[in-house]
């Protein structure tokens, strides 16, 4: 479980969070979805201490990341694993050096060790006979599916997830979205899922929450997301004219 | 950012690099890919430089001694002092300031912005200290061998161009070379011991502008830009610095 309290964020003058609490469940699917610029990113990048906070804390299981020094940051590190939007996959490695690099640098594991659980996080996310490649010689989604198979590599605790679905299109995000959820649950993970895409917020999300304006707006699940009444939350999620008619069949039916 | 407010996150970030890396042996293996990447790729361009500046030297020299007091040996020893004093150590350390430097600024500023330096950061590992010590110690260790065959190389060249030109015997640029070999045999050290400070600087300041680039692909080729420029400026000037506390 992931816990964040009274989280204050700025950048020289122009604050970006403000207050903002939330809890992060384990086992389940948590998503952070807002508009662009309000803040989710740099949430996310607070709570794996890309960046400082100015004030609140974040919690790991009850344990102060926020207070913690280098060296205790890196052992908690060592226990999350992390999605990019755009993979951030190691461009001078292959597909299998890339998932056996976080391997290699914290265990003590052969060759052999590594390369085995490579293939075993490969086959996990549908990626068979491609250890050879290079992150450029695959797809958009294949490259998605690799990070997701580097992030796993070390068993994390806890999975963070930014925007796993831009760039691709809606069948491939709708694999992502649906090896994201399996995972979750099969490793019991605490995920955290920054998106904007609808599909994946009524498919996967377990746990909502709206940032608007820097702050926690709302929070809920996929059920309560359809019959919330929260004008910022309604504009967001249900901007087209389309997705109003679909809310009110599912809100009759 | 002013000037001091770069100098001072540049000794920052120099603390993280010395940091104790995160595994031996994959520092080691980093080393050498480094090594590869950086140095030995090197030579075969500061090969060809050497050979025609040191062409370049003797034929200049020799077009410029117009007194017949002066011995025709002397075109070799000039030839040889410039190339081992200023040419070698300074201009190919400039040289490998643009070509290093860029290609170190542009690789490491590329991670930035694919939020490569993010994923390793997540996963615990310095990052800092795993990017640019390896290439930090590659460029300062083995700089001075690279100025080595740049001095023989120019060496090489001069004697070809004189030769050829008629200008002077080998024999007599031999005995030019070789000339108060002994009494000036301390400007080798001076020059060796320079290209140490020149590498330590190209690269941890190709490394700097690479790490802060912010933005896309454009900043990259910015901070690569800066990176040249900067690591020209520095390189000169402790080369100004060096020269006055050794030699004067």
């Amino acid at each position: 479980m992931i816990e964040v309290k009274d989280i204050c964020k700025s950048f020289g003058d122009t604050q970006i969070l403000y207050d903002v609490s939330a809890t992060f469940m384990e086992g389940q699917v948590n998503l952070i979805i807002g508009a662009s610029g309000q803040g989710k990113s740099v949430l996310t990048k607070c709570i794996v201490g890309l960046h400082e906070v100015d004030t609140g804390s974040v919690l790991y299981d009850g344990r102060d990341f926020s207070a913690m020094n280098r060296k205790q940051r890196i052992e908690v590190r060592k226990e999350i694993g992390m999605l990019f939007q755009g993979s951030a996959l190691f461009d001078s490695l292959t597909v299998e050096e890339n998932i056996m690099f976080p391997l290699k640098m914290f265990t003590d594991m052969t060759k052999e060790e590594m390369r085995e659980r490579a293939n075993v996080c490969l086959k996990r996310v549908d990626i068979i006979d491609k250890n050879g490649l290079y992150p450029a010689e695959t797809s958009g989604g294949m490259q998605k599916r690799i990070a997701i198979a580097r992030a796993i590599a070390m068993n994390p605790k806890y999975l963070f997830c930014d925007e796993p679905n831009s760039g691709l299109d809606p069948k491939t995000s709708i694999v992502i979205d649906n090896l994201i959820k399996e995972i979750t649950y099969e490793y019991n993970m605490t995920t955290v899922v920054i998106t904007h895409d609808m599909n994946s917020v009524m498919e996967i999300g377990d746990h909502i929450i709206f940032i608007n304006e820097g702050k926690k707006w709302w929070q809920g699940d996929n059920k309560e997301i359809i019959k919330t009444e929260n004008k910022e939350v309604v504009e967001f999620v249900y901007a087209s004219q389309f997705m109003q008619n679909l809310r009110q069949k599912l809100i009759n039916n | 950012m002013n000037l001091f407010e770069h100098i001072g996150r540049y000794f920052i970030m120099l603390r993280s690099v010395f940091s104790k890396p995160e595994k031996g042996k994959v520092f080691r293996k980093m080393f050498f890919t480094e090594i590869d990447a950086i140095v030995i790729s090197s030579i075969p361009l500061v090969a060809f430089l050497s050979i025609f500046m040191g062409g370049v030297i003797s034929l200049q020299t020799a077009a410029n001694m117009d007194s017949p007091l002066l011995p025709a040996y002397t075109i070799g020893y000039i030839t040889r002092s410039s190339t081992i004093l200023e040419f070698s150590p300074t201009i190919i350390s400039l040289i490998l300031a643009g070509k290093v430097g860029s290609n170190i600024a542009s690789e490491i500023g590329t991670m930035r912005v694919t939020e490569q330096i993010d994923a390793l950061e997540i996963m615990g590992v310095n990052s800092i200290g795993y990017l640019m010590l390896p290439k930090i110690l590659a460029m300062t260790f083995f700089l001075p061998f690279i100025i080595i065959i740049s001095m023989v190389l120019s060496l090489v060249g001069g004697w070809i161009a004189g030769v050829q030109s008629g200008l002077f015997s080998t024999e007599t640029y031999l005995v030019g070379i070789r000339y108060a070999w002994y009494e000036e045999a301390g400007n080798l050290f001076y020059s060796l011991g320079k290209t140490l400070v020149f590498g330590f600087l190209i690269t941890s300041i190709a490394c700097y502008y690479g790490y802060y680039t912010k933005g896309g692909s454009l900043e990259v080729g910015r901070s690569s830009t800066k990176a040249v420029v900067a690591a020209s400026v520095a390189l000169l000037l402790a080369n100004y610095i060096i020269t006055q506390l050794v030699l004067v």
